[in-house]
Formats: C-alpha cells, structure tokens, sequence
C-alpha cells in the first residue's frame, strides 16, 4: 500500500514539477516522498524507480505514438540504437527511473530508524 | 544507525553524481537528463499528428491585425492591414518554423560555427568567413539599408518578429538541434539579415567564381594563347541569355589598360601560392525561362525558374503568401530576410538564376614589415586599418586574428594565413564588390509590389550582388530579362590574373552603367531562357571574364525555340527533362575515336550500352554511367599530365570547352601525354580513357550494376550534413545531373521548381524539396521530397482571405495589438 502511495505519489508530483522545472525535479521529488513515506530503502527505491519509468517511457510512448514515430525513429539512429525506437524509450525510461531511485532511497535513508520496517 | 548513514552516503553520492553526469555535456553527446527528459527534451519536438494550429498572439509590437491562415502543406497565408506587421509576422513565423536554420546560416556566415561546434577544423572556417570580411560586408550594408526609410522599417520590423517568437521559447519549445547540440538562441538583428544576404553573396559570386589564383598559376605554365584556348570567352555552342545578334548600344565608358601590361600583368608569376577553397562538388546552376503569349496556348505569359542550390533539410526557402494593402505577394522567402525572394504577385512574376559574374580580384600586397601595419601604395607606406576577429570556441578558449584591410579591401592570404601552406610569400588583397554599400533587400520590397515592366526595372536596380539574371513576365504580355548587379568596368583581360597592388594602376575604373548591363524586353523568338552561360555574344562591348557552361542553356534553347502553344504542363516536363546535349555532342564522338579492335568483350559491352543509349539521364539509365566515367577518365588521360606541372590546380576547363576543343582540333597538343616518348594520337587517348573507365566501371558494376542514381548518390543532407545523416536523406533515387534541365546532381539540384502562368487569375506551380517545418519532429519536415523526385507539382493557392472557410485551411494563427 506504501508502496503504491510512493509510486503514485512520485509519479503525479514529478509531473507536475517537470512543467516548472528542470529534469532533475524528478529526483527531488523522489527524495522528498521518500523522505515522508515510512518504507525501508530497498522498497523506497523501488517505488520512485517504478514511478519515473512509468512516467518518462510513458511520456515518450505517448508522444511516440501520437508522432508516429517520425521523430524517435531519429533520434534512435543518431544515439545509436539501430533506429529502434522502443530502445530509446527504454533508454529514457531507465536514466530517469536510476535518477530518482537514488534520490529516493537517499531520502529515505535519512528517516529516523524503524526497527520494525528495518527487519 | 551507521547503516542508514553509510546508505545514505552512497546514494547521495550517486544521485549527486547521476545528475551532475547527465546535466553535462559530454563531446558531442548531449546531456543526457536534460535531452532524454519526456518534459523538456528532445521529446517534445515529436509534434502529434493532427494536432490542432491554430493559436492567438498579442504583442505591443503590432499596429493592426494580422490573419495567418495555414493551408494543409503548412503554407501560410498572412493578410496584414500594415506592412510593418505583415514583416513583423514573417519574421515571427520563420523563427517558429525555422529558428536554428537561421541561426546556424547566419553564424557561419559570420564565422562563428566554431562557438557551438566543437569540430577543430572549424576554426579555419570561421577564419576564412572573416578574412573574406563578411562581418564588415554586413556591417556596411547595414548602415545602407537603414539609410532608406523604408528598408528600414521594413528590417526593423522582421527582427522584432523574429525577436519576438526567441522570447516565447522554452526549454521544452527549444527547437530540436538547439537541444542536440546543447545551446540557445541568441536576439535576432538587422545584421543578421544583412550576413544572410552577403551569404548568397559568397555562395554565389564569392571565391569560388574567381580563379585568379589559379590561373596565375596557370599562367606560368601555359602561354596565353593556351590559356584563351582552355578558357574561352565564348564557346562555340553557346546560346547566350541575351538572343545572338541583339544589338548593344555604343558602351558610355571605356577602360585604359595601363602601360606595361606584358611585363606587370602577363609576365610569369610563380609567387601566388594559397590553395583556392575547395571546388564545389557539383556546378551549382539554375534555370530560368519564360514565353511570350504569342507562344502559349492561351496567349498569356509563362515564366519558369529553378534555382539550383545545395539542397538541404531545412530547406533554404519557405513558401509563403503576404497580402497586405500595397502588396499581395506569393512565392519562395529565405527564412532570415523579409519579403518574397522568386515568386510573383497579381500583376507580375520574376525568377533569378545566378549570373556567374566574377566580382573578385586580388592585388598582390606589399607590406612594410612583418606587423602587416603598413603596406606600400602609390609611392608611399599607408596605414592599414587592422582589424581583430575573436573566435571563441566552444570550449571557451578564444582565436584571435588580426586582418589587415587595404583601400582594396581584407588582406585575405598572408604570412598569418595561408590556408595550409607554409611556403606562402605573398599577400593578397581581395577586392570584392560584396564589400561596398548596397540594399538588396529594398530591390525584393519593390520587386513584390511591382505592377508592370518599369516597376521591375525600378526595383532591380539596387541589386550589387551576388548579380543575378533577373526574369520577369508580366499579365500585360510582356517578358524581360536583365543581368543585373554592379559589375566592375574592366580593360581587356583585367581581372582573369593576380594584379600589382602596389598603386591605382590597376584598380578597377568604374562601373558598367545599370543602362548598360545586358538586357532585353520582348524579344522576337518570344521567349527568354537563362542557365548560367555567358550572358552575351562577342559583340556586348564590355569585357567580362570566365568561362561558363553551356549545355543547360542550349537545351533549353532548343527545346523552346521549336515550343508552340505552351502549357503549364510542357513546363513541367521541360523543368523536368533529362536529355543531355553534352552527351549527344560527346558520345558520337568518343565512339568514333574509340579503336574497338583493342577491345576485350566485357569492354565492348558497355560500348554497346552507349550505343544504345538514347542520351537521357534518366533514374535507372546505365549510358549515362558509362559515359559519365569514359568522359572523366578522359579529361584525365588528356589534362592530368600537362596540368601536373601547375601548382594547385582546383579544376580543369570545362566539359564543354574540353569537347569542343578536341572536336575541332584533333591534333590539339594536350593531346599528346608528355611524359611519354612516344607521341600519342586522339584515338589512343580516347581509347586508353575508356580502358580505365571500363576497369572502374567493372568494380561498380558488381556493387550496383552501374544504374544511375545509385552512382550518382544523390542526398539531401541535413545542414549539420554528415553529423546527423538520419536527419537527411540519403541514397535519394532520382535522375538528372548538373548539365542537363533537372540538374538533381549529387548534392545540389532544383531546390525550387516554379511555373507562372500570368493568366488574369494567376495560374501558379511550385514545389521544392523538403517541407515548411526545420523540426524533424514534424511530418512537415521532408514531405513534399517524394513528389519533388517525380517531378510532382503543387498547385500554388492565391488565396483571398474571403476564402478562410476553405476546407485546405488546417491552421490560423491571428495576431492583435497586445
């Protein structure tokens, strides 16, 4: 249940911020939830790395998808990932996923130790 | 405890190091956070399909309101109450459109490429852009064009347009390649403008059209008799763009050689070292034509045009129609400058194609000493006026050059640049009438409004350069043409060498009066054409040096001098046309030259190939392969030996004067290979030549089977060209070649194909290759390539703004007074 509250949580705020900021709102955002949801770091890491995978390959897809292609079929060749698109989702899903991840499970170290959840 | 703050060590560690690694750039990768980030990065530049267009804009600028309305191949169509808004609108729409083009054109014309590309060879770029003075050309014309009234509202009003869509720019609206090479726009500027226009400058009657330095060397080496033979005045196929036999009036001016000429001019020098800039890959061309009414099928005018630029994605046109109160004005723009460049409007149509004129000189400079400070002119050490070019390059280190300017202009080679060579000992000057003040852009302000004959002739007259053959046809039957530019009134012979520079002597005397440049209004064949050969015949009484090309021109010659009762649709398929009169000149020639009986089989397949070729460079043709490689192995076998003993040869002369000259002298002593013994014979060249064509041939064919276009490789490259290929189109299978009509050659070709019909409803055609969007996020991007390639056309809309409702209407864009 924490879990899916962080993810969801991570996911919707990261959004948002990304409209005012920069890319790396993501990993404050990530902190921050983590910082205030009672989870061990292993889960915490999971939960913001689940949340900006979902959201930065779902935002490529969608645009992806409503772009046909034209674009990512591009950038894919100048990266180069043999023009596949979908590994340059992937790609974009991973950098932020790893970014917030971290950032998570750094704010969710600094939480006061839980003997419970520690165990 | 310590667990957490170990934990919490590593991972701020890593999330700091995660972020600081991916917010950087490294090399040429982009920073990877910010590019990949779905938000702000390159994503966003994925335009949805079907996305709605239409927006409002208010801004403090405007005066009135301003209708865009943009049809379903993303032309716009601007109805503007004032023209100060109907520009500020332009300038708007071509940053949202084409932002980094302009950007990244007007820096390289300033040279400074090398502040956001980090290529080291750049530098020598950026250097060459600003010993050639193109900073101080554009610093000059600006304070021209702002002279004029109405040049300068019309300037100030397309910067604070373009200005204005910079400042509506996001991180996440970044056009792509700011994103992928990591940096932001920079204001807009009438500079700008006036860089863009010196660019067409340099591209078309720049360095490359002056080859002084080479045939000086030239000159060290051949006698002059040799030199007037490889480079002639006027080639025997010739149909000069002003009809054979029109007569010139007795000339207003008259140059006076000055004394001495053999031993200060024609005299051997073997000073002259610089390595000329490269050869372009293919002639860069253009057609242009037009016919009379008494030559069409509904008795009004046509005028046609195609300029042939490099092609590249963006394209350097985008299409739009301006309708204001003075103006209503349809056809090809250059995004980074205002008004409509090749089009026309409800009264006339114009069309240009390039006059090839040099408009260079050198004049050997002697300074006092090493510090270049001082250089010596008529009798004494005068002061040059130094100027320092800073070149800042991307990685923050900075290259300064310090370049001399002299009454003739920058010092462009000397001991501080020698373009490579180190043995250089001398300084040249370049005079270049690119530098002196001029307003081009009043000339379009005009030509846009023009209503009949004198308008034209009223508006062309502020074009210096680059000189162009300026076409117009008009709805009331007439059709003219101009070779209009300010060109130096020259003495015989003034200008093709190196000149002393050390005195007036050998400056230029004048200019040949606008009156004067050659001309002509309805003549009697009814019909004009254009193709970058000579403009005149021997009898035009100035001298103008080069040589130029002649096979496009006599094509079209000959097509439109037997055309009756033209249609729109003959112009298609002549804009269109693949027969090459260079070839059914050569090719029976080589075959009677060619010694079959030393032939091996395989080589005598491809000699049956030519026979039976029908001399047209069509997609999938074999002929023009074969022929193509026979006629270059050729030039080599013939030129390679004699030219070997000349420093730095950038070309040889050109194909038609090299066929002409075996055609007619088939004991021409270049024939002869003089590092043999043995005097060779016409026919064993031509036949060597086919030998080693037919070995290269032999390879090819086991690649590609020697089809056309996969040896012609024709691309339309991205302008970062090889840096992003998948951002261009490769491998492009289309036909044409530089010497024929559709002069679609490896890298250059039509990049605006139009067909004017000056019916009293304009019946209009264009199409060029690329599209109205630089996003290559954007099916708008490259759509209109594939109909482009098959000699498609689109019909051009003259729209009324009555027509809004039209279901073509995919967009509107209105702009009020904020």
């Amino acid at each position: 249940m924490r879990f899916l509250l962080a993810t969801l949580l991570t996911a919707t705020l990261s959004f948002i911020a990304g409209l005012y900021l920069p890319w790396w709102s993501i990993a404050l955002v990530a902190f921050l939830v983590a910082l205030l949801i009672k989870q061990t770091i292993g889960w915490a890491y999971l939960a913001a790395f689940t949340a900006i995978f979902i959201l930065w390959g779902g935002l490529a897809s969608l645009i992806h998808v409503r772009n046909q292609g034209i674009l990512s079929r591009k950038v894919a060749q100048i990266f180069p990932l043999n023009g596949n698109a979908f590994y340059l989702i992937l790609v974009t899903a991973m950098i932020g996923a790893l970014v917030a991840g971290f950032a998570a499970m750094s704010g969710s170290s600094l939480r006061p130790a839980d003997e419970k959840l520690l165990k | 405890m310590l667990m957490r703050i170990v934990a919490f060590l590593i991972s701020t560690v890593i999330t700091g190091t995660l972020i600081f690694a991916l917010n950087k750039r490294w090399g040429t990768v982009p920073a990877l956070g910010r590019f990949l980030s779905p938000q702000c990065g390159f994503w966003q530049a994925g335009e949805a399909s079907g996305e709605a267009l239409d927006e409002d804009f208010q801004f403090a600028e405007l005066k009135g309101k301003v209708s865009v309305y943009l049809d379903e191949r993303l032309v716009p169509h601007v109805f503007a109450d004032k023209d100060d808004d109907a520009y500020f609108v332009q300038g708007f729409l071509h940053a949202k459109y084409r932002l980094w083009q302009m950007d990244f054109q007007t820096r390289y014309a300033a040279g400074r490429l090398s502040e956001v590309l980090s290529d080291p060879r750049l530098v020598n770029v950026d250097r060459l852009q600003r010993r050639m003075g193109m900073v101080y050309a554009a610093e000059i014309m600006v304070k021209e064009m702002e002279k004029d009234p109405t040049t300068k509202a019309m300037l100030d009003a397309y910067t604070a347009g373009v200005n204005r869509y910079i400042q509506t720019v996001t991180e996440a609206s970044l056009p792509f390649e700011f994103k992928l090479l990591g940096y932001k726009p920079e204001p807009w500027s009438n500079l700008k403008i006036a860089l863009f226009i010196k660019l067409m400058s340099a591209d078309l009657a720049g360095l490359s059209y002056a080859k002084d330095l080479q045939f000086t060397n030239m000159k060290s080496v051949f006698s002059l008799q040799d030199m007037d033979l490889l480079f002639p005045q006027i080639s025997d196929s010739s149909k000069p763009i002003i009809p054979a036999g029109t007569a010139f009036a007795p000339p207003a001016v008259q140059p006076v050689p000055p004394a001495n000429l053999d031993s200060l001019y024609y005299g051997n020098d073997t000073t002259v070292n610089p390595v000329q800039v490269p050869k372009p890959v293919d002639i860069k061309g253009s057609n242009n034509w037009a016919v009379s009414g008494s030559k069409t099928a509904s008795g009004s005018p046509i005028l046609c045009n195609d300029p042939h630029l490099r092609l590249s994605l963006p394209s350097i046109w985008y299409e739009m129609q301006i309708h204001t109160p003075t103006m209503n004005a349809y056809g090809a723009t250059f995004p980074s400058i205002p008004g409509v460049v090749i089009g026309f409007n409800d009264n006339v149509a114009f069309g240009f194609t390039n006059a090839g004129r040099d408009v260079i000189d050198y004049y050997r400079i002697r300074f006092r000493d090493e510090s270049r400070r001082e250089y010596w002119y008529n009798g004494q050490w005068k002061a040059c006026q130094m100027r320092v070019e800073e070149i800042k390059k991307r990685d923050g280190s900075t290259v300064t050059d310090t370049i001399a300017y002299t009454v003739f202009g920058p010092v462009l080679y000397d001991k501080t640049f020698t373009n490579g060579d180190s043995t250089i000992t001398t300084a040249l000057a370049m005079r270049w009438t690119a530098h002196d003040p001029s307003n081009e852009a009043l000339t379009w302000y005009k030509l846009d409004r023009a209503k009949d004959y004198a308008d034209y002739e009223e508006a062309i007259k502020f074009f210096s350069a680059p000189g162009q053959n300026m076409l117009f046809a008009s709805k009331s039957g007439d059709i003219a043409i101009r070779q209009q530019g300010r060109f130096p009134l020259r003495w015989k012979g003034q200008g093709v060498y190196v000149m002393p520079g050390e005195d007036s002597t050998f400056n230029w005397q004048g200019w040949i009066p606008q009156e004067e440049n050659p001309h002509v209004l309805n003549p009697a064949q009814g019909f004009l054409q254009s193709a970058n050969q000579r403009p005149v015949d021997s009898t035009y009484p100035y001298f103008i040096p080069g040589d130029y090309f002649t096979p496009r021109g006599v094509s079209a010659y000959n097509h439109l001098d037997t055309m009756q009762r033209v249609t729109p649709q003959d112009m298609m398929k002549l804009q269109y046309d693949v027969y090459s009169s260079m070839a059914a000149d050569a090719v029976p020639f080589l075959l009677k030259h060619v010694e079959e009986n030393y032939l091996n089989s395989d080589e005598l397949r491809y000699i049956r190939d030519l026979k039976n070729w029908d001399f047209r460079v069509t997609t999938t043709t074999r002929g023009a392969t074969i022929y193509q490689a026979w006629f270059d192995s050729l030039e080599k076998v013939i030129w390679s030996d004699e030219f070997a003993q000349v420093k730095k040869t950038v070309a040889y002369p050109v194909e038609q004067t090299f066929f002409e000259i075996l055609a007619r002298d088939s004991a021409f002593h270049f024939i002869d290979n003089i590092n043999t013994p043995q005097v060779e014979t016409l026919n064993q060249q031509v036949t060597t030549a086919f030998k080693m064509a037919a070995e290269a041939l032999a390879k090819e064919e086991a690649q590609n089977g020697l089809v056309w276009w996969k040896h012609k490789g024709s691309m339309i490259q991205h302008l970062l060209r090889d840096a992003v290929p998948a951002l261009g189109r490769l491998n492009v299978e289309a036909p044409g070649w530089g010497n024929v009509l559709n002069a679609f050659g490896k890298t250059s070709g039509p990049s605006w194909r139009m067909i004017v019909h000056l019916t009293p409803e304009t019946e209009a055609y264009g199409i060029y290759p690329a599209g109205q969007s630089g996003n290559p996020g954007s099916k708008f991007y490259d759509n209109f390539i594939d109909d482009w390639v098959a000699g498609k056309y689109y019909r051009l809309w003259v729209m009324k703004e009555s027509e809004a409702a039209d279901k073509r209407i995919i967009g509107k864009l209105t702009f009020t007074k904020a």
